[in-house]
């Protein structure tokens, strides 16, 4: 009775919210690894959102949001998800976050709600979210999970603003609604080309060849 | 019965899934590799999207728009239910690929194991969900929602058939090798919606 034992047991010293490995975690998503032209994921909203700039700003913030908060709530729960209906328990709480971010949206940028329509609500079949949550939060604790999600958030916007920037400058001779040929005084015709979806493709195709050229990341046919 | 066919049409040639919506892109570029899966897969969409379209159809219509569920009692006329729509649809559309994979699994397991990991993958094919969605914002009945959900997983099964035969004989050009696999099928894709851009002008 009397020999209380008074050693604690020794606790693993806690890892830094963003020590090396977490941050690896983030940047690996933004080139090497990144979800859109190596991983091969949610190329639908890529193209057809990308017009102009604003539109796919604002899809990249919902689609960050969404993959963060998705893969750190499937994290949280995932040792109890029986793996027969595992797809419908990650998309149903997928959805609830689309919606959330669909009612914030209408409530605060209801113009460019409009002008993304379908694609919020395609958001909960986007790859990229699904991917990850198979790929990552299933097997990982909730915060590398939350910062996975940031990290391919992050990497799904920077293909998305690339895109646009390209489509729109070369499309309408704009950014962001601004004019750029008109008030540096250039005679400009806008490319019907940039305006279509095709045109999305061709620059994505493009923009792919450069990355790989870069980064020397090349495919077998 | 002429509005059927206008619709069908519409939604196979005009407003193509793939190459004027650019919906389903994920699996249309993993699977495109040989006609053969391509077909598989093709087929078991067309089946999905005409099965779920006028499921979620009904859902719509009878549970969720404003004043919907008037027919369980009068005092539900001022419901709004619109908002759950995207749950709704994605649990319908889930449950009814599980359902799909089921009986494949059961009745044909040949085709089965052809198909493998891409027929759970339906579920978050977007143009099955994208479907719904567009359906929901048009006036469709229940025949017409019905026409279109086939007539777009048919557009959906010629793209990818489509773009299956050329990649399997751009194996023998000489690409520039960064520009090997995504990279080239990307500007085949665009190239193709171009082609398929020439439908718009028929008027139906």
């Amino acid at each position: 009775m009397s020999e209380v034992s008074t050693a604690v047991p020794s606790v693993k010293p806690a890892e830094p919210l963003l020590s090396k490995k977490n941050r690896k975690l983030i940047s690996n998503p933004l080139d090497a690894d990144n979800p859109i032209t190596v991983q091969v994921l949610g190329i639908c909203s890529a193209l057809a959102v990308t017009v102009q700039m604003k539109p796919a700003i604002v899809m990249s913030l919902a689609v960050m949001f969404v993959t963060a908060f998705s893969n750190l709530f499937i994290s949280l729960i995932r040792n109890t998800i029986p793996s027969r209906i595992r797809i419908i328990v990650q998309l149903s709480i997928v959805a609830l976050w689309v919606i959330i971010v669909d009612q914030l949206l209408k409530a605060y940028v209801y113009d460019v709600s409009k002008q993304l329509s379908v694609f919020v609500g395609l958001i909960i079949t986007n790859c990229i979210i699904m991917g990850r949550l198979e790929a990552f939060a299933m097997g990982n604790k909730p915060w590398p999970s939350f910062l996975d999600g940031i990290g391919n958030g992050l990497g799904y916007g920077v293909i998305l603003v690339s895109v646009a920037f390209f489509r729109e400058l070369m499309g309408s001779g704009s950014l962001f609604g601004f004019k750029v040929f008109e008030t540096a005084g250039i005679p400009f015709i806008g490319n019907g080309l940039m305006m279509l979806p095709a045109g999305a493709c061709i620059i994505l195709g493009l923009l792919i060849w450069a990355q790989r050229a870069r980064n020397g990341y090349r495919e077998a046919h | 019965m002429e509005n059927l066919i206008s619709i069908g049409v519409r939604s196979i040639f005009i407003d193509n899934m793939i190459f004027a919506y650019f919906l389903g892109m994920c699996s249309f570029l993993a699977v495109s590799k040989n006609v053969k899966t391509a077909f598989g897969l093709g087929v078991a969409v067309i089946f999905v999207l005409g099965m779920t379209i006028p499921l979620n159809w009904m859902l719509q219509n009878y549970v969720l728009n404003e004043g919907a569920l008037s027919w369980i009692s009068p005092e539900f006329a001022t419901i709004d239910l619109s908002f759950l729509g995207f749950l709704l649809f994605i649990a319908v559309i889930s449950a009814f690929t599980q359902l799909t994979e089921m009986a494949v699994e059961k009745f044909s397991p040949a085709l089965y194991g052809s198909l493998g990991i891409f027929l759970p993958l339906i579920a978050v094919n977007c143009s099955i969900l994208g479907g719904s969605l567009f359906m929901i914002g048009r006036p469709y009945t229940l025949a017409e929602a019905t026409v279109f959900g086939f007539g777009s997983g048919i557009g959906w099964l010629l793209a990818i058939v489509a773009l299956a035969a050329i990649r399997e004989k751009l194996k023998y050009s000489n690409v520039p090798a960064p520009l090997r696999g995504l990279g080239i099928t990307f500007i085949l894709v665009g190239l193709m919606s171009l082609g398929f851009l020439s439908f718009m002008g028929f008027a139906i």
